[in-house]
């Protein structure tokens, strides 16, 4: 398979129709709002620029519209179809992500500036714990690129994420049944935080993230499962201790801090030895491939975890 | 107290042969429609799962139908008994085709797997064990059994409130958070088996509290 060019894709094609729609509601809100809407409104429309970036996958890309349409994120609710049918009311712009902690230059970062960051496409394989899973063509960059510009200390052991709270445009975040409890909070290791597979992305399939996959940036950690991939982040944190995250407070036997992606530890309800590939096979012929030890990454990350027992660290 | 029976229009006895095998037909008709959209895309990027998933939804809205047919007839006077054995038997049909689903379209066919799970994951092994308990019941849903068995068909058929707990255990263990959905099939299920709990004292005491009123008559 070639390597992946976004510009040579029209948008006219591959954006879905309630991607317009949330696109004029924002454009419309953005006017009633009273902000710039030619800076915003442009930045948000317009495709991605990226060049290539240095890990190659030569996997079939899952269809633009099971990425957008099938996916967990409980801001929206928890049915895979939530997230697109409920986050047309979701705002991504204006967008800042402040940067603070253990740091010798905390900043917020505006989102044309992080923007402005080198971009890069990067292909990853996507793996949900619940057993299915995606190649999706994400547009980001290193993590660690965003850290080296708020210098670190070196007491700074652990990387906590935030996702924003808004319940007026979360549907997921009010209600009697809330799902979890917000804000929705990740963590990474610092090594792992600064390994250069760990991205902040913005964009997917050559545009910016649709509201659904966590616009306008999210976390991807390629091996480990999907749900440590923090959506619409406002807050990262440099911390000593290990942080609090979301999934772990909610069920500590079944999901743990690391959570990297593990064919020999099962779920405690559910094998995690093979996956679904999401949008092939169909109906009659569901995909089933197994599952790789840290999702086909092991080559680049198993040295992050050498001597760990991985079956209690899970 | 039946001011809802009185509310609902008694249907003419020669059509209740008739209406029975209408709910059998209504009543699969969630399974032929989910079926056509899951074959033909209309049922989002993961159609076995969703399928799968909707027919247990389906399986155990049809067990709580069933359940209710009693306490609608104890606190409503609502009579619609001739429809239990329908309502059970579709619920049976669900379960069925759940299971049918997860063997053949989920793990097509993979039957290590279908072992481990059923071994080693308590929801499935819950699950199971409450598809094997509804085999009895469906087989002798006939009037010819009852009819053979007597006291032991009432006693055989009361395997429904274990089945029925089973289901809502199966269903809480499957997903990943309770949300309103689960709860409010598990509140049902929670609450028609509460009222086998007081259904005797309850009958017991509204026999009481008509007696006297009899008696001043």
């Amino acid at each position: 398979m070639p390597a992946y060019h976004p510009p040579h894709i029209p948008s006219s094609d591959i954006t879905p129709k309630h991607i317009y729609l949330s696109r004029r509601n924002f454009i419309g809100a953005a006017a009633a709002a009273g902000f710039g809407f030619a800076t915003a409104g442009d930045a948000l429309a317009a495709p991605l620029n990226a060049v290539p970036g240095p890990y190659k996958l030569n996997e079939k890309l899952t269809p633009k519209e099971a990425v957008t349409t099938y996916n967990n994120f409980y801001e929206f609710g928890v049915n895979k179809e939530d997230p697109a049918q409920n986050s047309g009311a979701f705002k991504p712009t204006p967008w800042s992500v402040k940067v603070e902690g253990m740091v010798g230059k905390p900043k917020e970062f505006g989102l044309d500036e992080i923007l402005k960051m080198k971009l890069e496409d990067r292909t990853y394989r996507m793996r949900c714990v619940e057993g299915w899973s995606m190649v999706i063509p994400w547009i980001g960059f290193p993590l660690s690129a965003l850290l080296d510009q708020v210098d670190p200390l070196g007491s700074a052991k652990y990387v906590a994420f935030e996702t924003v709270v808004r319940p007026e445009e979360m549907p997921g975040q009010s209600g009697l049944f809330q799902a979890l409890t917000w804000p929705y909070v990740e963590g990474l290791r610092m090594d792992e935080a600064r390994h250069p597979l760990t991205i902040l992305a913005v964009g997917l399939y050559g545009e910016t993230l649709p509201n659904q996959n966590g616009a306008p940036i999210r976390l991807v950690v390629p091996w480990k499962y999907g749900f440590k991939g923090i959506k619409s982040i406002v807050k990262i944190k440099l911390v000593e201790e290990q942080p609090q995250t979301t999934w772990k407070n909610s069920n500590a036997r079944e999901y743990g801090f690391y959570s990297n992606v593990n064919p020999a530890v099962d779920h405690p309800r559910w094998s995690q030895a093979t996956e679904q590939r999401i949008g092939e096979g169909g109906f009659f012929g569901t995909k089933r491939v197994d599952t790789l030890p840290f999702n086909g990454y092991a080559d680049q990350v198993a040295s992050l975890y050498t001597g760990m027992d991985l079956r209690a660290n899970y | 107290m039946a001011p809802l029976s009185a509310a609902i229009p008694a249907l003419p006895r020669r059509y209740h042969a008739l209406s029975i095998w209408v709910l059998y037909i209504v009543g699969l008709c969630p399974a032929a429609w989910y079926f056509y959209q899951a074959a033909t895309g209309g049922l989002g990027f993961n159609p076995v799962k969703t399928f799968e998933h909707l027919l247990g939804i389906w399986a155990l809205r049809l067990i709580i139908a069933t359940l209710a047919i009693t306490p609608l007839r104890d606190l409503f006077g609502i009579n619609w008994m001739r429809y239990r054995r329908a309502l059970g038997l579709l619920a049976f049909y669900y379960v069925l085709m759940h299971f049918s689903v997860y063997l053949l379209l989920d793990l097509q066919l993979n039957f290590a797997a279908v072992g481990g799970d059923i071994a080693k994951r308590p929801y499935i092994t819950i699950g199971f064990a409450a598809l094997l308990f509804l085999i009895p019941l469906a087989v002798t849903s006939n009037n010819w059994s009852i009819r053979k068995m007597g006291q032991g068909w009432i006693r055989l058929h009361k395997l429904i409130y274990l089945i029925a707990l089973g289901g809502a255990i199966h269903y809480v263990l499957a997903v990943k958070s309770v949300t309103a959905g689960p709860f409010v099939h598990i509140a049902l299920i929670g609450l028609l088996l509460f009222y086998r709990a007081i259904r005797r004292p309850l009958l017991n005491w509204k026999r009481g509290r008509r007696q006297p009123a009899r008696a001043a008559r």
